[in-house]
């Protein structure tokens, strides 16, 4: 290996994406937009009850309609094998494997695709399509009393305990114990899933929309039986993910017909039918008990979380595990449960469980900080634990106080008064707020391979997913300084499951896991080439796999760490909230392209202001069916939301970690709803801790406002 | 979607005509919300007859003083006219304060004054829902209605209108005008408006065929003020929680002119008639204001979970008068 | 020369871009529809396809409108200017450069739609068109500037839901500027 430092620098360089041209210029073309000969479209027909059996599909009348090819439904369809375990240790979610019995399980369960020469063809058909149901009665209301809470197994722990909670809280000078609860939200990213499939001399081909070309591929052969090496599938350009593009049914259903019709077949969701086919997160209903001496050091810490999923499906969302990382106390208890409900399967949405978790207890202590009369970051860093509180291991790099510190001086907190409701601009009242953020640094095996063109350049492929994370153009920086070249010398290809298995970009462990397997490779190559020898003409290529490297890897808690900051204005007699300003300074490991990073952190962030003040998808629990299921119905911030808000991050280095890179894609919403929370406790005195903060509930908590709270249906 | 015929109409006569020949036909204006309709399947024409090129696109003065205006004219058009803006900021600000800007270059007056109700369950065509399917029930009473109605309505349906230009229409004594084949007709726009009753399917006085032609807005009385506020769950490109139209005309400390309209509270943008009788001749201040507020609101029946819609209102009609006076006596 | 109409389709001509198309359309057929499937312009995105979200805002006679709520039988005879019509062969708008160059965008759905948005909010702004944030609808009162408040109000028709909101304002602050329009003052005021 080469001792003498590289020339070349790009980590750490503000450089513009490389696909950024045709990403303005209307270019890039993404799942539904690349154009295939003889192409007919797809679909979905969605149940109209919430819970019960097909009685009859009368595909009759829709068959004799212009256009249409085909109607698939559970009569006709061909048998999936759905009894395995996928690539991320779960098994398929049933909404995905369509068409396989007579059950509805849930509102908007897919009973029939019927496909036709014309998307209009195919829509007015499949609205057409008549379905007789047997109705049954469903429950589709979590509460905190449910009967049929469990404890769930499988994943991560479902409980963690120690030391004598009772005896603790008794003893503590100051207790806080109250509910969160945050509402089911929904991902809502622009581009609706969309897959074309076609079968090309002998080899299924899908051109989709995924976070994980090789993830899909991989499903899809198992599912339909195939030959994993006659499966390819191809994912350039995606129109965000968030943790809901895997596998679904737009893909399973473009297979399905694509194969009965021997055709290219492609179905896209409709917005509507994301919001039960895609995936959410589930609503929570959480428990936090905190016991504290005078000075504000935690005794006793408790955290219960209660979230729902389908009857078909286990999902977990994983609200109580933040403590386990930020928290100690001698009594320290986590628990969730679950309970199974006639809804839709929950999945992972940005920062599944930090997300939720963080709101309730960063609240809660900031709440605590109120009843001890602490500075809430001085509540926060007098807390600060040596090793992971449930672990016990120590932490690869914790550089929270960094943040807190950093972010004060920034931010001017130490000019701040403690005391709510002081001051008022106009019709506004404004306060400030603070809370905590930290979400896991983990890596999966990749691999990749690099190619040593004769014309001096190199050639990346690797089935790594760019999701608008900036991936692709961090891997060319990365790729480049591995070989001590520049960006402009190396072309990285992404998004095809021809590529070899690599992890998917999520988990906030895309870039971390993909760079890994790229810097492998990368020095390889670089010991092959030999200085003042030509290259071949086909180029010298080499591959890496980074299984056994992480294999390696040390045992530790490895996470990013960050501080939130916010100031809100509030009208208490319209219950209107404006953000005025946010800012976030994170210990993120080492940031590869500052101008994309940025964007991820403040993205988060954004996502932390529409969680707090917007985000909430309502279903009526007599039909069980969602209300207003569209972008009208619900909300997510828009631009007039959102101010200008600032990310920065601090020196956070993990001496053993041979890449240093942590993600960035969701820790930016971490603890960001509970600042702005706490900021609007600070500005009106009223303490709120149940998202959205809607204008409803900001008014009627208001003092000598009459009127109810509103509870959804 | 269903297939359909689509015509262009040259000019009154002609579009009256071809609406006559289909009796599933219907006038496409901006097409924002009918076209949207069409999707969901609430509409399902057989024609569309499209009246954006007929001559109807002008706002000009009248004789009186004050307003006529066409109803091609699109809602772009309509608040960034400069005599608008002059002398009825309160339309001005209402008609941006709705949609966004694609949505307002496209959406017409006419087509705004009829534009349908945004509750969920009318837009869902696979439930029942009286205004869609008259006889079919409501599922909003017992249901989702956080955003609903808590004046006028009844058991038959407790959806709100959506509009944000009506409401000022209706504080601004608006009067819409209309072809019907037989002669052109005025009306007031609270009568435009039809009460909900058992008949939410029925919601504006236009004669079946007719086609709205403009509307006029009577002058403003030397020294009023007028303004729009609106109360969104985010802030902006959201339809109305609550919002009020009002116009204040403030002389030696008493009130002497006041018109008032609530929106996002009833089936229709709502008059405060009650209101305004308390306004009138008062002292303009805050006691003469929440008192007016109350008197509107004493005919309130909220739902289970809509109830705060009454203090919001309160508030908002405290609020929105007490700037007028204000700006009335700076 | 007026196409013959047929009960359900009609064959029109599209002025997209600078150049003409003849096409015959279902009447059913969206712009939007018109222009992804049939004549391969994909830059234009469906994300909600009920006016709801803005990635479909293109420009017709100049004026950002949503194609997906526009029939595509309604455009005949009019201007329709989507993202792939704004560059001057490799000379990218001055809109398109600032979304470049100040990474205005994550994952490019919305960005056609933020783009051509954009593009009509400084043209409506330098009208003296007034937004529901402008102090003073008057149009005797002094001009509003083109604040950061007023670009996020005039753009909220178009969502992003990567969250690149921050840099999306930076991005059409900048190309206001460089437009020759009213520069934007750099102080960063609250919405309140």
């Amino acid at each position: 290996m080469t001792t003498t430092p590289p020339a070349h620098r790009s980590v750490g360089t503000a450089r513009t994406r490389v696909e950024g041209r045709d990403k303005v210029t209307g270019a890039a073309r993404y799942a539904a937009e690349i154009p295939f000969t003889g192409l007919a479209h797809g679909w979905l027909v969605l149940s109209t009850i919430t819970r019960g059996r097909i009685r009859e599909i009368h595909t009759a009348p829709v068959l004799d309609m212009p256009g249409v090819l085909t109607v698939l439904h559970h009569g006709n369809a061909p048998r999936l094998h759905t009894d395995y375990v996928g690539l991320l240790g779960v098994p398929p979610d049933p909404a995905a494997c369509l068409f396989q019995h007579d059950r509805v399980p849930f509102a908007g369960w897919p009973v029939a695709l019927v496909v036709a020469g014309t998307p209009e063809q195919a829509r007015e058909a499949a609205e057409a399509l008549t379905v007789t149901y047997e109705e049954e009665p469903h429950d589709t209301a979590l509460t905190a009393d449910h009967p049929d809470a469990y404890v769930p197994e499988g994943g991560m722990p479902a409980e963690t305990s120690k030391g004598d909670l009772e005896a603790e809280l008794a003893a503590s000078a100051v207790v806080v114990d109250e509910e969160y609860t945050t509402p089911e939200e929904q991902h809502s990213m622009m581009e609706p899933h969309a897959a074309t499939a076609r079968w090309d001399d002998g080899r299924l081909e899908v051109v989709d929309s995924n976070q994980g070309a090789g993830w899909v591929q991989g499903e899809l052969a198992t599912l339909f039986s195939l030959d994993p090496a006659a499966v390819r599938v191809r994912s350039e350009h995606i129109g965000g993910g968030f943790g809901s593009k895997g596998l679904r049914a737009h893909q399973v259903g473009a297979v399905m017909a694509a194969t009965a019709l021997d055709r290219p077949v492609r179905v896209v969701l409709s917005r509507r039918q994301l919001f039960s086919l895609a995936g959410y997160r589930s609503p929570t209903i959480q428990r936090v008990r905190l016991g504290a001496g005078a000075d504000g050091r935690l005794r006793a810490l408790e955290h219960r979380s209660l979230n729902q999923t389908s009857q078909v499906y286990e999902f977990l969302e994983p609200s109580a595990g933040v403590a386990r990382v930020m928290y100690d106390a001698p009594a320290h208890r986590t628990a969730h449960r679950l309970v199974r409900l006639d809804v839709p399967s929950p999945t992972w949405m940005r920062a599944p469980g930090e997300a939720s978790g963080s709101f309730a207890i960063e609240v809660a202590l900031d709440e605590l900080a109120e009843r001890t009369g602490t500075d809430p970051i001085e509540l926060r860093l007098r807390n600060e634990p040596d090793a992971g509180p449930v672990s016990g291991l120590p932490f690869s790099s914790r550089n929270l106080a960094a943040c807190f510190r950093e972010g004060a001086r920034r931010f001017g907190w130490q000019d701040r008064d403690p005391r709510p409701g002081l001051r008022r601009e106009g019709r506004w009242l404004l306060g400030t707020g603070t809370a905590a953020a930290s979400f896991g640094a983990g890596a999966a095996p990749s691999t990749a391979q690099i190619t040593a063109e004769p014309d001096g350049s190199f050639t990346v492929r690797i089935a790594a997913a760019d999701i608008g994370t900036g991936a692709r153009t961090a891997l060319t920086l990365i790729a480049a300084d591995a070989l001590d070249t520049t960006p402009e010398h190396v072309r990285v290809r992404i998004g095809d499951s021809d590529f070899g298995p690599a992890m998917i970009a999520g988990g906030s462990m895309g870039t971390r896991s993909w760079a890994w397997a790229i810097t492998a490779a990368a020095q390889d190559l670089r010991e092959r080439l030999i200085p003042g020898t030509a290259v071949p003409p086909d180029g010298i290529t080499v591959r890496s796999d980074t299984t056994a490297a992480l294999g390696a890897l040390s045992r530790k808690e490895r996470h990013s760490f960050g501080a939130q900051f916010a100031e809100v204005a509030v009208d208490t007699a319209t219950g209107e909230i404006r953000v005025r300003r946010m800012l976030g300074i994170f210990a993120a490991g080492r940031i590869v392209n500052p101008l994309t990073a940025r964007g991820q952190l403040l993205g988060g962030m954004t996502w932390g202001i529409s969680m707090a003040l917007h985000e909430e998808a309502v279903r009526d629990h007599h039909t069980g069916a969602h209300y207003a299921p569209d972008l009208a119905g619900y909300h997510v911030a828009t631009h007039a939301d959102v101010p200008h808000l600032e990310a920065d991050w601090v020196d956070d280095h993990d001496p053993d970690d041979p890449v240093g890179i942590k993600g960035i894609g969701e820790i930016g919403i971490v603890g960001a709803a509970a600042a702005l929370t706490n900021a609007v406790w600070h500005a009106t005195g009223t303490r709120h801790r149940h998202l959205p903060l809607r204008p409803d509930r900001i008014l009627t908590a208001a003092p000598g406002t009459k009127g109810e709270p509103t509870k959804r249906a | 979607m269903r297939e359909f015929d689509y015509r262009r109409a040259h000019d009154v006569q002609h579009a009256l005509t071809l609406l006559a020949a289909d009796p599933d036909a219907r006038f496409l204006g901006g097409g924002t919300n009918l076209v949207d309709l069409m999707k969901t399947g609430v509409e399902r024409p057989t024609r569309l007859v499209d009246v954006r090129e007929l001559p109807l696109d002008g706002i000009e003065p009248t004789a009186e003083g004050g307003l006529r205006i066409g109803a091609t004219v699109t809602n772009s058009d309509l608040a960034a006219h400069p005599d608008v803006r002059r002398h009825h900021p309160a339309l001005a600000q209402a008609v941006l304060a709705g949609a966004s800007g694609q949505l307002r270059n496209m959406a017409t007056v006419g087509g705004n004054l009829l534009q349908r109700t945004r509750c969920g369950y009318f837009t869902d065509v696979s439930g029942p829902c009286n205004k869609r399917v008259p006889g079919s029930g409501c599922p909003a009473v017992t249901g989702e209605h956080h955003q609903h109605a808590v004046l006028g309505a009844s058991d038959h349906c407790v959806a709100v209108h959506p509009s944000d230009m009506g409401v000022a229409l209706t504080a601004l004594d608006a009067v819409v005008g209309y072809e019907t084949g037989e002669g052109p007709e005025e009306k007031p726009i609270t009568d435009f408006y039809l009460p909900v009753g058992d008949t939410p399917h029925r919601e504006t006085a236009l004669p079946p065929g007719a086609l709205i032609t403009h509307l006029i807005l009577p002058p403003p009385p030397a020294g009023a003020r007028s303004r729009y506020r609106k109360v969104r769950e985010r802030a902006s490109y959201a339809f109305a929680i609550g919002s009020v139209a009002a116009r204040l005309t403030v002389e030696d400390g008493r009130v002497a002119e006041a018109r008032l309209a609530l929106g996002a509270v009833a089936s229709r943008p709502w008059r405060a008639h009650a209101a305004e009788a308390v306004l009138t001749g008062a002292p303009a201040g805050g006691a003469t204001f929440a008192e007016a507020a109350d008197a509107e609101l004493a005919a309130a029946r909220p739902l289970p979970r809509n109830g705060y819609k009454v203090p919001l209102m309160r508030n908002l009609v405290v609020s929105v008068l007490t700037e007028l006076a204000e700006e009335a006596t700076r | 020369m007026a196409p013959e109409p047929s009960p359900t389709s009609s064959a029109i001509t599209l002025h997209i871009n600078g150049e003409k198309h003849h096409l015959s359309v279902d009447h059913r057929t969206t712009l939007l529809d018109a222009l992804r499937e049939r004549l391969d312009l994909t830059g234009t995105k469906k994300g909600c396809d009920q006016g709801q979200c803005g990635a479909c805002t293109v420009l017709v006679d100049r004026r950002r409108v949503v194609s997906c709520l526009t029939l595509a039988v309604t455009a005949q005879d009019r201007e329709v200017t989507t993202v792939e019509g704004l560059a001057d062969g490799d000379d990218l708008h001055p809109v398109q450069q600032a979304f470049l160059d100040l990474d205005g965008y994550q994952c490019g759905y919305c960005t056609p739609g933020q783009i051509c948005s954009a593009i009509a909010l400084i043209e409506e702004h330098a009208a003296g068109w007034p937004s529901a944030v402008t102090p003073d609808v008057d149009p005797d009162a002094t001009p509003a500037p083109l604040t950061p408040d007023e670009i996020r109000e005039r753009l909220s028709g178009n969502l992003c839901r990567c969250g690149a909101y921050v840099s999306i304002v930076q991005a059409v602050a900048h190309a206001a500027t460089t437009h020759g329009r009213r520069p934007a003052p750099t102080t960063e005021e609250g919405a309140a």
